[in-house]
């Protein structure tokens, strides 16, 4: 028995309405759009957590390695369970009533729990970002009289930041990589469309052959896009860094 | 909020829980950690020194897995494997190859080239003068590698490897896309069957953050153990 090729299939009408091309452009979208707004919530939160941990005192650094362990030691599978199943039964029944009805609510729990996950890895990579700039930098602002926030803001994360480009290169790619956990929560990205493809018309292959192209193609811009931003912000004086990840 | 937590629930569903879906969840952890590591120590090596078209097909499988989703290569496996079994063994149609041994196969292929990178790193790591030194005793090239390089490179790489292992522990719960009752597909079917999401989704992250810290903490404890004063 041989395996039936059928690339027409993708010009044949879905389920869901219009063609199961038309429904990988969607599955596209959704990846790019829940990557891309876990990332800007992974860094923000990253960079923040990833700051405490390097400010003198334990009290902030313990609360800091707190936060990492925990969305470091859950499987992320499990933390989208908590944010999509659990939170809404926790809260005040009139809140969790509204979370329920929230239209796209597998994508604002895709993106929350992968923020969140990604975060913790971020804010690793900050601190070992800021713990690599030479103690001279922080020692020459306070001597210049700036206070410890603007340390941070004109001296030690402007240089992390650029120090870290390879490591965030990688993080990202695997947030992209880790937005297909959102299938199992219902989020119609690409693969949970190639699942559904398999499962309405039987062309398996097809079906994971489109979202392989898809992911390698993200992958691809991604890697190009961080080179470019890499050359660009290039500390002059520093190892140059070359190649992609 | 926490007052109508049922702890009953978990407490009847424990030996479920742990008798099925912990021991499932363990040896797939197991086997794909042995033969990814055996994998992958094979495909690094291919990567540093094997013939330039080996070398080349061993980095273009290391980086095409690598840029691919968990999920979907659990799918592509879960699929691919009868059509593959067909083909080696001459059958007339697909094998029928269950889940388990499918996700047993995917994670040893899967996880094989995130462990090749980590012993390429290792095996990079060893000064050029151990390999001089190795044939200037008149050892062979896979003399020198089994006898003096890997054994250097598996020990310096030991933490990552652990560590690589533990992130493979929570990405086995990914099995659950294939309905297969490990630890947490074993607490979703008890949450879906009782109705008790809250208590068994809690419980079950517990578990896994558990076991995870625990082994992380055994891995710093280690490294700081193996940690060779030069």
């Amino acid at each position: 028995m041989n395996y039936h090729w059928n690339w027409q299939i993708f010009l044949a009408a879905s389920p869901e309405g219009g063609t199961y091309l038309a429904g990988f452009a969607w599955g596209l979208l959704w990846t790019v759009a829940t990557s891309l707004a876990a990332w800007i919530m992974a860094l923000a939160l990253g960079s923040l957590v990833g700051v405490l941990r390097t400010l003198p005192g334990h009290g902030w650094r313990r609360l800091g390695d707190a936060y990492v362990e925990i969305f470091r030691n859950i499987p992320l599978i499990v933390q989208m369970f908590l944010w999509y199943f659990v939170l809404p039964e926790l809260v005040p029944q009139a809140l969790g009533d509204w979370l329920k009805q929230l239209p796209d609510a597998a994508f604002y729990n895709a993106v929350i729990a992968l923020g969140f996950f990604t975060s913790a890895r971020i804010a690793e990579q900050v601190r070992a970002g800021i713990q690599s700039i030479p103690r001279g930098q922080s020692q020459a602002a306070v001597a210049l009289g700036l206070t410890r926030a603007q340390t941070y803001r004109y001296v030690l994360l402007p240089m992390a930041y650029r120090i870290i480009i390879p490591p965030l290169t990688s993080e990202f790619m695997n947030t992209v990589k880790n937005s297909a956990v959102g299938l199992t929560i219902g989020l119609m990205e690409l693969t949970g469309v190639a699942r559904a493809m398999q499962e309405f018309s039987f062309q398996v292959f097809e079906a994971f052959t489109a979202a392989t192209a898809a992911y390698l193609l993200i992958t691809l811009s991604i890697v190009f896009a961080m080179r470019a931003l890499e050359r660009r912000l290039a500390i002059p004086g520093f190892i140059q860094r070359t190649g992609g990840t | 909020m926490f007052s109508d937590f049922d702890f009953d629930v978990i407490a009847r569903s424990l030996p479920y829980l742990f008798k099925e879906g912990m021991v499932f969840t363990l040896s797939i952890t197991a086997a794909a950690m042995g033969a990814g590591i055996v994998l992958g120590t094979l495909l690094a090596l291919a990567r540093l020194s094997a013939p330039r078209p080996l070398a080349v097909a061993a980095a273009a499988y290391v980086n095409f897995i690598r840029s691919l989703p968990l999920v979907l290569v659990i799918f592509w496996f879960y699929f691919l494997v009868p059509w593959i079994g067909q083909w080696l063994t001459g059958a007339e149609r697909p094998l029928l190859v269950g889940p388990y041994l499918s996700s047993f196969i995917t994670f040893s292929l899967f996880e094989a080239a995130f462990y090749c990178e980590i012993m390429r790193a290792g095996i990079q790591s060893i000064p050029r003068g151990q390999i001089a030194a190795g044939y200037a005793l008149g050892l062979s090239h896979r003399q020198t590698m089994i006898n003096v390089v890997l054994p250097q490179a598996f020990r310096n790489m030991l933490p990552v490897l652990l560590t690589q292992s533990i992130v493979l522990f929570q990405d086995t719960s990914l099995v659950y896309v294939l309905s297969i009752s490990d630890f947490l597909g074993a607490a979703a079917k008890v949450a879906q069957r009782d109705g008790r999401l809250v208590e068994m989704y809690v419980f079950a992250a517990a578990v896994y953050f558990i076991i995870s810290y625990g082994a992380s903490l055994g891995v710093k404890r280690l490294q700081a153990r193996l940690a060779v004063p030069r």
